[in-house]
């Protein structure tokens, strides 16, 4: 079933960033607010303007009440606070929220903004509060074992090449893009270009994953401004229109996963579809949260822009990258842009507004009408999909 | 500082120790008996099925009828992960180990070890059989070996 949601009048009015990438001077909450202020003023607006703010708290800083202190903290005029988190699919989740406020009057003016100080704000232990996989994993039946993160997404590497005879070098296909795609962009963490046998003889972390199948860890935020689409129409640059909304889970810890190749993003995908009325041919271009390598392969086969299977060399054979029929995250991604955790997805999505605004820079596609992004949190399990049009008047 | 997710895992001090269960309520006869050496699941008394993890009701068919019942230990690995870098320093003499999503003949999936000198040899499909490690005098963790 298709949810009866109108998204009709909805639009995204501005996009923009923090700085990213390893940032030691700004702690989350100044971030978040980087993010913000850039975003408001991206969409040609004014902090007085914003009544709801939509956020993703933080691991670095907690604040019950995240929202609000960040309203509180700008001076912002929120009536509309509310506090979000499915983990790397929260941006996708908090759009269903911020379409639903604002058609039914709760806000006009909503900054959706996520934000982390991943990297330098756990100082030493960074690494053990990521890697050891808190919250991802079950604490008492999978924890246990000695997994990680990597590994918990290396399962799925594992069983996608049992079934399909893919390789660990589709796998290198899609960090090579990525990174091929960062040195287009100056303001991704990693951009010196990186070859196939670069990955398969980086260091394995858990077979068949090696370090650069591996993301990132860094610093930033992001913030979206999601407004009606006719205040949108009245703002400088050009709106961008929210056609579908598709979420899913299959799971919440991997043991308990149906399968291992296919996932929520199956049915995000075609809920996404069928709301905007769209099919593959349609799509310009595509944000995948590649938060490992695996993720893109079976993302791309979840949403069906390939047959289950046939992930890796649809990947490998050049369609995703810049010059393919489908470019996926052009700024980068994960693996090379930066990836700060939980908001991670508002980078994707948001390369994607940037796109359809034109406001891309060198790395700027001829062809941008039209995108998708498939977010998920967890490992695979919160999955949030939305397809996103520049405003044609 | 580290680049990736995982690098630098084996710098951190000091040794902590590993990660155990919280011994819950609705867990604690399944670790009582792993403590003894024996390896339990739920069964559920309605719709007959086997569930893991232990819950407080069948997911199934949602009958709180359930009992503990000896599973034969044998299974299947669905998929598996050689970890070379640990989550803490209290893992770090154990790499390679190998982290396995396992098909119990009762039916469940579960995450466990796979207990073996030769970590390469693993492999989907191998038939594994349940062995026990202990950690400490509440906690023991059934692990597989291969059968």
């Amino acid at each position: 079933m298709v949810p009866d949601f109108n998204l009709e009048g909805i639009a995204i009015a501005g996009y923009d960033e923090s700085e990213v990438g390893i940032v030691p001077n700004k702690s989350t909450t100044e971030l978040y607010v980087d993010a913000m202020l850039n975003a408001i003023s991206n969409a040609g607006l004014k902090p007085s303007d914003i009544d709801g703010v939509i956020s993703g708290n933080s691991m670095v800083e907690h604040y019950r009440y995240h929202a609000e202190a960040m309203a509180e903290y700008i001076g912002l005029d929120a009536r509309y606070c509310l506090t979000l988190n499915t983990g790397g699919g929260t941006t996708a989740s908090a759009l269903t929220s911020a379409a639903a406020a604002i058609n039914s009057g709760a806000a006009e003016c909503i900054v959706v903004a996520f934000g982390e100080s991943m990297r330098s704000g756990f100082g030493p232990r960074a690494v053990e509060m990521i890697g050891a996989a808190r919250g991802a994993n079950h604490p008492d039946y999978e924890a246990p074992y000695g997994q990680t993160v990597p590994s918990l997404y290396a399962l799925i590497g594992t069983r996608h090449m049992h079934e399909y005879g893919t390789k660990p070098e589709h796998f290198a296909a899609v960090a090579v893009t990525m990174r091929e795609n960062a040195s287009r962009n100056p303001k991704a963490q990693k951009r010196d270009i990186i070859t196939i046998d670069d990955v398969l003889s980086s260091p394995l972390v858990a077979s068949p994953l090696r370090r650069l199948d591996c993301s990132l860890i860094s610093d930033g935020a992001g913030a979206l401004v999601v407004t009606s689409l006719d205040r949108a129409r009245d703002l400088p640059g050009t709106p961008v229109r929210l056609l579908g909304i598709g979420q899913a889970y299959s799971h919440h810890h991997i043991t308990t996963a149906p399968s291992l190749t296919t996932f929520g993003s199956r049915v995000a995908g075609s809920q996404a579809f069928s709301m905007a009325k769209l099919s593959h041919d349609d799509i310009d271009l595509i944000g995948i949260y590649d938060a490992f390598t695996p993720c893109v392969v079976v993302t791309l086969e979840d949403l069906g822009f390939c047959k289950p299977g046939e992930g890796g060399p649809f990947v490998a054979d050049g369609n995703i990258a810049m010059s393919g029929r489908f470019p996926v995250n052009p700024h980068g991604g994960l693996l090379s842009c930066a990836h700060p955790g939980r908001p991670g997805g508002i980078f994707t999505l948001g390369e994607l507004v940037r796109q359809l605004r034109e406001e891309a820079g060198e790395r700027q596609l001829q062809k941008a009408t039209t995108a998708i992004a498939a977010l998920e949190g967890g490992i695979m399990s919160s999955h949030g999909t939305v397809i996103i049009q520049r405003d044609e008047r | 500082m580290p680049d990736s997710a995982v690098e630098g895992a084996a710098a951190a001090k000091p040794v902590p120790p590993k990660i155990v269960p919280l011994i819950r309520s609705d867990s604690k006869e399944y670790w009582a008996a792993a403590a003894d050496g024996r390896f339990v699941l739920q069964q559920c008394g309605a719709c007959s099925r086997f569930q893991f993890y232990p819950r407080s009701l069948c997911h199934y068919c949602f009958s709180t009828d359930l009992k503990w019942t000896e599973a034969s230990g044998g299974a299947e690995v669905y998929s598996y992960t050689r970890i070379y870098r640990p989550p803490t320093a209290a893992y770090r003499d154990e790499v390679p180990y190998v982290l396995a999503l396992v098909n119990l003949d009762e039916g469940p999936r579960m995450m466990t070890k796979i207990v073996t000198d030769d970590p390469e040899s693993v492999d989907i499909g191998m038939r594994v059989a349940v062995t026990f490690e202990r950690i400490d005098d509440e906690v023991t963790l059934p692990c597989f070996r291969p059968a």
